[in-house]
């Protein structure tokens, strides 16, 4: 049985490729309702190919994944796709239509829906994503960060309940990094559960809630961002590392500095403490 | 003795562009320097890479002034394949450079074009896919590779052809933290042991500290900042202003000297120095509290 709360429910999950890899060994894992949830960890762990799961893309060769109720191995990847939006590592590689609005518009169309919803979700989202002006561009004529920003519209416009993004931020530079997790943290505070994927451990120590670490196919570690961060003895088996000020925050133990830090706002406030004696 | 790079007052203007995009630019490289380029997206830091191995001006459409020299080599004379002998060129996107149908195919393209022995080429092949860990991927297709693994293989044919000069455009935006870690060190190496000349585009400030020399912003076609690392990130509110983040401990520094007094306007660049710093604070804290 699944948790009460859980949108997702994945139990002892194998997958193996028709090459003959087995990218998963045997996971579980339940994702909450409206969580805001970060999968680490290194190259080739078999983050992507559980995401893939989510929404039907992969099928379980071994095992079961629940999603919002349904067996996903029991129901179409189409159907899926309202429940559980994803979005690829690299945009071009689902960017399909000429211009940014058929782009955005190309999913709801496939949905039975009439002409008047379509155009108020394609609206919608290129609203909300600031690409109203891009509307009748070719997607290829944007930067990257643009085009990530239209595959995340795109796959908006489906009004899935949960939403999975896979290296997010690839490509952007620091300040669009922050935009992009802005847009999804705001998307999280309206009731959507999100799921993102990402090798940056600054942006998954100020944006996730929980955090997901795998290993070789399997879950090493799974906990709160403040919990999984504080155990850099595992992460380091994972070939991850936390934050630098995390990192710091460990090294400061001895004087009372908590192993929980993840933020140089957070730090400069408890060392503030410390150095306010001094002055 | 001949600079790596010199670059004299370069502008560039892609046709269809409104505004250039370099702005007269000047920059001296040095032979074995290791220069790392920071900036926004925009800012012009892949056109730039691109100039100095002359596929600006030669495969694009546009108008350039002012001069790049490589190697003594100036490139509105020279041909992109003479060029490329001396110039190796690592993309952000690696799919946007593979040709070939197998990793094996990639990486023998370009030192079988530069007329290498069989040999050798399979010598250096060998030793290019130990150091990116890709040893048993050649007969794979490199759509079949993650894209972490793409990334290793784009830095591997670079590798093979052993270039004076590497340019590398935010090589390892999909590696995971180990593999980044793994990509700069190999970099750092062939600084060290064949005096390659490094040039480093990356978002990294945290990994750029530990190599670089020299670091450049890069900001609306301009260089706006140049300097050594410990000079360079002490301009916080600059750099977070033009979209650049410094390591979070150099950060930190910089909030606890504005918020408390600066020790002596040096801020910290790595975890060790940050910790050296504020233990010797804590700790007369500390002493003054047990008096």
């Amino acid at each position: 049985m699944s948790k009460v709360n859980s949108i997702i429910h994945v139990k002892d999950l194998w997958h193996t490729y028709p090459d003959g890899t087995t990218a998963l060994k045997g996971l579980s894992l339940d994702v909450s309702r409206s969580e805001f949830l970060a999968i680490i960890g290194q190259n080739g762990s078999g983050k992507t190919t559980l995401a893939k799961h989510f929404n039907g893309l992969l099928k379980p060769t071994k095992g079961i994944v629940i999603v919002d109720g349904v067996d996903t191995r029991k129901t179409s990847t189409s159907t899926l796709a309202t429940k559980v939006g994803y979005t690829f590592q690299n945009p071009d590689h689902q960017i399909c239509c000429p211009t940014v609005e058929a782009e955005v518009a190309f999913g709801p169309k496939q949905l039975d829906l009439s002409e008047e919803e379509i155009r108020r979700r394609v609206d919608k989202w290129l609203g909300m994503l600031g690409l109203e002006g891009f509307r009748d561009e070719h997607p290829f004529f944007l930067n990257k960060a643009e085009r990530q920003r239209v595959t995340v519209a795109s796959m908006l416009a489906m009004e899935p309940e949960v939403l999975v993004v896979d290296e997010p931020t690839t490509g952007m530079d620091w300040k669009q990094s922050y935009a992009a997790l802005d847009m999804l943290k705001s998307l999280n505070a309206t009731g959507k559960t999100v799921i993102i994927i990402t090798h940056n451990m600054r942006l998954v120590a100020e944006y996730a809630r929980r955090v997901i670490v795998m290993l070789d196919g399997l879950v090493l570690i799974e906990g709160s961002v403040e919990e999984v961060f504080s155990r850099s003895d595992i992460l380091s088996k994972a070939f991850l590392r936390p934050p630098q000020v995390t990192e710091l925050a460990h090294k400061l133990k001895e004087f009372g500095v908590p192993p929980t830090v993840l933020n140089v706002q957070q730090m400069h406030g408890i060392l503030g403490r410390f150095y306010e004696e001094l002055s | 003795m001949v600079k790596a790079v010199q670059v004299k007052d370069l502008w560039w203007k892609y046709d269809g562009s409104q505004d250039w995009n370099l702005k007269g630019i000047n920059l001296e490289v040095e032979k074995g320097e290791f220069l790392a380029i920071v900036g926004p997206t925009g800012a012009g830091k892949s056109t730039f890479c691109m100039c100095l191995n002359g596929l600006i001006p030669h495969n694009f459409m546009g108008t350039m002034k002012g001069t790049v020299v490589v190697s003594g080599m100036n490139t509105l004379e020279k041909r992109v394949a003479d060029l490329s002998e001396k110039v190796g060129l690592v993309f952000e996107d690696p799919e946007s450079q593979f040709i070939g149908m197998s990793v094996e195919e990639e990486l023998v393209f370009g030192p079988e074009n530069l007329g290498f022995s069989k040999e050798e080429i399979k010598q250096r092949m060998e030793q290019a896919l130990d150091i990116v860990r890709m040893k048993n991927y050649l007969n794979k297709a490199p759509y079949e590779l993650s894209g972490g693994q793409k990334q290793r293989v784009a830095i591997a044919s670079a590798l093979v052809t052993c270039p004076e000069i590497m340019v590398l455009d935010e090589p390892t935006s999909q590696l995971d933290p180990v593999g980044k870690a793994e990509v700069f060190s190999v970099i750092s190496e062939l600084k060290r042991n064949r005096n390659v000349t490094i040039i480093l585009v990356e978002h990294l400030t945290e990994e750029i500290v530990k190599y670089a020399d020299r670091v450049i912003l890069l900001y609306g076609g301009r260089i706006e900042l140049e300097g050594q690392p410990k000079d360079f990130f002490k301009e916080v509110d600059l750099l977070k202003e033009k979209g650049v983040f410094p390591p979070q401990v150099t950060e930190l520094g910089y909030l606890l000297n504005k918020s408390y007094g600066a020790s002596d306007g040096n801020l910290p660049l790595t975890i060790y120095q940050a910790y050296e710093e504020i233990t010797s604070t804590l700790k007369k804290v500390s002493s003054r509290c047990q008096k």
